[in-house]
């Protein structure tokens, strides 16, 4: 029990912390430009493709510095000519264009990499156990990504707090209109904005694609869980989505751990579990199949009763 | 309408009659006729489809268009809907309920009308994008439980009826594709009509007030939180007859009809149409389908081609095929609409240029790197054939796209001083010059 744990509490932190890489940039574009972007998980997909592809050509070091910067440049093309045209239609055929992106980056990747996952290995000089623990070992590349989110972590916040670009983008957050009026070119700080939170997106995909799985789908799985976890810190709040990121990290890995279903629950207390009618199933799911509806189930739950997130300030 | 019309048609109370039900009629006669012309099997299935399609599409622009709550969950009352026909149907193949198969629909569409009661008493209390992420939610909670629930759901494999064993009504058994289609297109012409008479009731009408001043309308003294509610009950229920209309068709629901794909379709078919008009969701909904039948035929990367279009609508067109068809609108009252075609004529090399030049570079790049490993690099484009790893074609493709793009840019403004030419007239334009 104390094994599972551990290890569950890593890699749920571990999974928090690759969601708070992703959810912190698409926060941070939310605030400024108001734009939920759909595409957010897409460029972590161009990420995790792209470190595939370098480090095929070159080595995963490279890819691992490169990769991101490239995400970063797309991010800030797809700013600069795609959403800044549609900007004066509003908000709504924004969000619709970032949707359409995901659709059709998702297409390209098909047609690029292939439909099936594709080959992307952990670096040999990380290919080994970092410890061992009840008999069960724990990958180093696993060590190595929780290093590298923590630290970008660090890093994030050091910008916002200390520098003035961060100063910028923090008042930004909460005083949009007035940071404009203050002569800050906002359609440079937008598009400089939208690609650095690309390139962390792709830094995330760069990293986790070796251990979880390279693969077309992995946007489209991603993406609802990220809007759970920006919605659910409430929108705008960088605290808030580092809350609710290790929330969810932790809630799936746990929940994927425990195989108990509500009709043993009742036969623990000495019930019978009823068998019959349609909903019948509803009693044999155990924990570990209701996982990926549990954030789903927050977010509904959390909108319904504090529409503005667990530390937002803002409701639309 | 104008004035002068306005007079013209009270003065005559047929012409009256036709101007407001004429359109009708011209459809009716359309959805009878079509099978006629188009009497291949593979016609008629994508017919039937079309007719399914643009009752959902009407039912989900009621939200996103009359209303202005953008939802990403209406395939959960659509799949609902679909799911408790199929049920249906399978009961009363088993004897154990008594109605005839047209009706099925409306047993959809009562589902659809309670998950929508259920669904939109929690997530219509706010718009804007609180409404669009609860609707994501509820989208994919729904669309997770389908997969859980395997006794109603049926898992990945779905549930499957059998649409010939009902009760026969007439002695209509609903075998062939034909019978099914007339049935699906009465039902299509039936919530039509209902879904454009609600635009004209009071109710409709306040929609459009708590989608464009939500504010005001509270302060005339309605509730926008009851109009959004009622609103999202009514699309519910099209959605849901939608749903049923699907399940007698296919003769077969699952997880796909009810996932988040298919309410990404709905909304790319709505919004390609256009939601600012009643007709758009109608148009949208015989593009996206012909495009999803044809386009496959046609191409492997035919997706692709879907996102794009989709992504020009909105980048260029935001009022869908049915805005840019109502910007000609002033321009036939003025009778100047002919005078525009040859500026439109010009325009088309440009873009005919720029497309030619992006197909052939989807298509070879498809060829090269899908197709290429098991079939070679041979392959053939408009006609003509050539390799895929030649440098040629690439060199094409990109002169012809940088060609439009270059010649677009140089013509496009000269084609909208001819639009406002033809729409303003002469002298409004040399006036804002002269300012």
């Amino acid at each position: 029990m104390l094994e599972l744990v551990i290890f569950s509490t890593l890699n749920g932190v571990l999974y928090g912390m690759l969601l708070f890489l992703l959810a912190s940039g698409l926060t941070l574009i939310f605030s400024m430009m108001g734009v939920l972007n759909f595409a957010h998980a897409s460029f972590y997909m161009l990420g995790a493709y792209f470190g595939f592809q370098l480090s095929q050509w070159l080595d995963f070091w490279v890819a691992l510095f490169v990769a991101p910067v490239c995400v970063g440049l797309v991010g800030a093309a797809v700013e600069r000519w795609g959403l800044r045209t549609v900007h004066k239609w509003g908000h709504v055929p924004e969000l619709l264009f970032t949707f359409g992106l995901a659709f059709v980056v998702e297409e390209l990747v098909q047609m690029v990499w292939g439909k099936l996952p594709v080959d992307y290995r952990v670096p040999a000089l990380l290919d080994f156990h970092a410890f061992e623990l009840f008999g069960t070992t724990y990958p180093a590349f696993r060590m190595f990504m929780l290093l590298i989110s923590v630290a970008i972590f660090l890093v994030l916040l050091m910008i916002l707090t200390r520098s003035r670009i961060g100063l910028i983008i923090q008042a930004a957050l909460t005083h949009p209109n007035m940071v404009a009026m203050l002569g800050h070119n906002v359609p440079k700080v937008f598009m400089m904005v939208f690609g650095f939170g690309s390139g962390l997106a792709g830094l995330a995909g760069v990293i986790a694609g070796p251990a979880l799985v390279t693969q077309p789908s992995m946007a489209h799985v991603l993406g609802p869980i990220l809007f759970v976890v920006v919605v659910f810190g409430g929108l705008g709040s960088l605290p808030g989505a580092f809350i609710a990121s290790l929330l969810i990290g932790l809630i799936q890995t746990f929940a994927i751990a425990i195989n108990y279903s509500l009709g043993d629950a009742l036969s623990a207390i000495g019930m019978a579990r009823p068998m019959q009618g349609v909903l019948s199933d509803l009693w044999q799911v155990t924990v570990a199949q209701v996982g990926p509806v549990v954030p789903y189930l927050m977010l509904v739950l959390i909108l319904i009763f504090r529409p503005t997130g667990l530390m937002g300030t803002r409701e639309n | 309408m104008s004035d002068a019309t306005m007079t013209a048609a009270r003065g005559n109370p047929a012409l009256d009659l036709l101007r407001r039900y004429g359109i009708w009629v011209i459809a009716a006669a359309v959805m009878i006729v079509l099978p006629k012309i188009f009497t291949s099997g593979a016609a008629l299935t994508t017919m039937c489809l079309m007719g399914i399609m643009i009752v959902f599409s009407l039912a989900y622009n009621m939200l996103l268009g009359q209303t202005g709550m953008l939802s990403f969950g209406h395939a959960v009352y659509y799949g609902l809907g679909g799911f408790l026909a199929v049920h249906a149907m399978n009961t009363i193949a088993a004897g154990k309920l008594a109605i005839p198969l047209p009706v099925v629909p409306l047993a959809g569409g009562a589902m659809g009308l309670i998950f929508g009661f259920i669904f939109g008493a929690v997530s219509t209390r706010r718009a804007g994008t609180v409404f669009a992420m609860i609707s994501l939610g509820l989208g994919e909670l729904i669309a997770s439980l389908s997969l859980i629930l395997r006794g109603f759901f049926g898992g990945e494999e779905g549930i499957t009826a059998n649409r010939t064993k009902m009760l026969t009504l007439w002695g209509v058994r609903f075998g062939p594709q034909i019978e099914v289609y007339y049935l699906i297109a009465a039902w299509c012409f039936a919530c039509m009509i209902a879904m454009y008479a609600f635009t004209c009731t009071p109710l409709g009408r306040m929609c459009n007030a708590v989608r464009d001043n939500p504010e005001r309308a509270e302060f005339v003294g309605y509730s926008t939180q009851m109009v959004r509610f009622i609103t999202f009950c009514i699309s519910g229920f099209f959605a849901g007859v939608a749903g049923g209309l699907a399940a007698i068709n296919f003769e077969l629901m699952n997880a796909v009809n009810i996932s988040g794909a298919q309410s990404g379709v709905v909304l790319l078919m709505a919004y390609i149409g256009g939601i600012g008009h009643f007709v758009g969701p109608i148009l949208g909904a015989v593009l996206v389908v012909l495009l999803q039948v044809f386009l496959s035929d046609l191409t492997g990367a035919w997706m692709l081609y879907f996102g794009l279009i989709f992504i020009t609508m909105v980048m260029f067109a935001p009022g869908g095929m049915a805005g840019l068809i109502m910007l000609h609108l002033p321009l036939w009252r003025r009778g100047t609409l002919l005078q525009i075609v040859p500026s439109y004529a010009v325009m088309l090399v440009p873009v005919l240029m720029g497309l030619a030049g992006l197909v052939t570079l989807i298509e070879t790049s498809h060829h090269q790197l899908v197709k290429a490993a098991t079939d070679g690099p041979a392959m053939k484009l408009f006609g003509i054939a050539y390799n895929s790893n030649s440098l040629l074609p690439w060199i094409v493709a990109l002169a012809l796209m940088g060609g439009g793009l270059y010649l677009g840019k140089l013509w496009g403004p000269r084609m909208a001083d001819a639009y406002s030419d033809a729409a303003h007239g002469q002298d409004s334009n040399k006036r804002e010059a002269g300012k």
